[in-house]
């Protein structure tokens, strides 16, 4: 200890002690400064970049869930669209069949009623012919029973006869 | 390239450890022949070890041993002894010769500066210690050219990576060696132990003393004999910084620690108070020994190893004691290596975490 003290050298304590303070101040202004803020901006642009990449991983991944979603949506909407066609479809059909039915039973109703209309005229043309011939008949039956003057008398007198009761 | 290179830096830190220790030889067989008589007796090299781990007025590279010439440069003293002086070390001629300043005499001894008469003379008390005044040595010495040459290398090496940022923000060349230390220092010392929000102020501090005391103890390593930071100065001065930022940063919750502890009963408030405080000064107190002593022992323990060439050749024969010697330095300049870097990392730690226990906010309370 004794050794240590006598050692001990004020002036050089006081240079030392100077040196360092200038040596601290120096550097400060000339290195650990600029450096130290080189080094945060360093690893601050590191920190941004990898938070960018982050970011931008997460984003991919929300546009992408996005993606899925409006995928999804798309899905159902086409299905429902598809159904909806098939069932308008469907109707349509149902609809068409119906007319088409309704349409051939109003013409088989107009055939039918075209038939009885033509079954009747058919019918009475039947009728007049019949008529016509039959009174043809009837004058050529009467024409060869009239033949002689007779017979024409006695019918005469007949129609008189009946007449005169009348 | 970077392969080719690897293996070169590795041999050069190699030859700086194993030449350092040479040096140390070298620097022996000097004072033997200054001395006149060989340095062969345990009390010679414990005097020659004390002599190294001492700060120096001079630079000497080398001495010649058969004219005891020194090749180096003298370096400026400078004292304050009522009234500045200022004159080259040349004139203690190695201390050796009374320097003449302004006409008051000094004289080296054992590498400081007492004031003395014109013929020199010393009076020595019971410890062997000069009674003499020792006047305030602001002297450029070898632990403050030292300290200088780390500081400008510290400009020069950060402010360059300081510099390259504003090209890019990928630093190039020897930068990219500095900025792992940096960010080192600053995410696993400071950030951890001071807290995210408080760090950034202390940085300044801690980062400088971090790379200060490593580069000195590096230095230290180096064949040029520094020994900066197993200088009690030096290191008191860095514990200093320490102890003032701490106390200069502490909130209130700190001071309520220290003199008026919440939770506990009054007796014991009062019971802790001293020992708070012993505390507050026991903290930097361990810092400044523990580098000191850390670093001093190293230089010891080398210088130690390489002696033992002189003091086992009488039982194992010249060969096996320098192979000897030399194996057990180069092994132990290697562990040197690590804990030149593990002091400054240890001081810094400890500096942030008293810091931190400073500015903590107390939330449990």
């Amino acid at each position: 200890m004794d050794q240590l003290l006598n050692d001990f050298s004020p002036g050089l304590f006081f240079v030392q002690a100077f040196i360092f303070l200038v040596l601290i101040l120096i550097l400060r202004k000339v290195a650990w400064r600029p450096i130290l803020d080189a080094l945060q901006i360093r690893e601050d642009s590191i920190q941004e970049a990898l938070d960018a990449a982050e970011n931008a991983k997460k984003d991919i991944e929300k546009l992408q869930s996005k993606n899925e979603k409006l995928l999804d949506e798309a899905r159902l909407e086409r299905d429902v669209i598809l159904k909806e066609a098939r069932e308008a479809s469907n109707k349509m059909k149902e609809e068409t069949k119906e007319e088409v039915s309704k349409i051939s039973e109003k013409m088989i109703e107009d055939a039918r009623a075209a038939i009885i209309t033509e079954k009747h005229a058919a019918l009475s043309e039947v009728k007049n012919q019949v008529a016509t011939l039959s009174l043809e008949i009837a004058e050529k039956l009467l024409r060869a029973t009239l033949k002689d003057e007779k017979a024409q008398k006695a019918l005469v007198d007949d129609f008189v006869k009946e007449l005169n009761l009348n | 390239m970077m392969i080719a290179k690897k293996p070169i830096s590795f041999v050069v830190v190699l030859i700086l450890a194993v030449f350092s220790n040479f040096s140390y030889i070298e620097n022996e067989k000097d004072n033997e022949e200054i001395q006149g008589n060989p340095i062969n007796t345990q009390e010679e090299i414990d005097a020659y070890i004390q002599h190294h781990l001492q700060d120096a007025h001079d630079f000497v590279l080398f001495t010649n041993g058969n004219t005891g010439h020194h090749i180096g440069f003298p370096l400026p003293i400078i004292i304050w002894d009522e009234g500045i002086h200022f004159f080259s070390s040349s004139k203690f001629h190695y201390g050796e010769e009374v320097a003449e300043s302004k006409g008051k005499y000094y004289v080296l001894h054992h590498e400081k500066i007492y004031r003395t008469d014109a013929t020199g003379t010393l009076a020595l008390d019971d410890h062997h210690h000069p009674t003499n005044v020792r006047p305030l040595d602001f002297s450029i010495t070898k632990s403050v050219v030292g300290i200088l040459l780390t500081g400008i290398l510290m400009i020069l090496g950060f402010g360059s990576l300081a510099r390259g940022y504003k090209k890019g923000p990928i630093p190039t060349g020897f930068s990219r060696v500095l900025e792992p230390l940096v960010l080192y220092v600053r995410d696993e010392i400071a950030r951890p132990n001071i807290g995210e929000k408080k760090y950034r102020k202390y940085m300044g501090f801690l980062l400088t003393v971090f790379f200060f005391i490593w580069c000195l103890n590096l230095l230290g390593l180096m064949p040029f004999g520094f020994n900066v930071t197993g200088n009690i100065a030096v290191t008191v001065c860095l514990a200093m910084f320490t102890f003032f930022i701490v106390q200069f940063s502490g909130n209130k919750e700190y001071w309520k620690h220290i003199f008026w502890m919440p939770g506990v009963p009054v007796p014991m408030k009062i019971l802790l108070m001293p020992i708070e405080v012993l505390g507050m000064l026991t903290k930097p107190f361990s810092l400044l020994i523990r580098l000191f002593a850390n670093i001093t022992a190293g230089h010891v323990v080398v210088m130690s190893l390489i002696a033992l060439m002189i003091t086992l050749k009488a039982a194992f024969g010249p060969v096996v004691s320098t192979g000897m010697s030399l194996f057990l330095a180069f092994f132990i300049s290697i562990i040197e290596v690590l804990i030149a870097f593990l002091q400054a990392f240890i001081f810094t730690m400890l500096s942030s975490l008293f810091i931190g226990m400073a500015v903590a906010e107390h939330d449990h309370h």
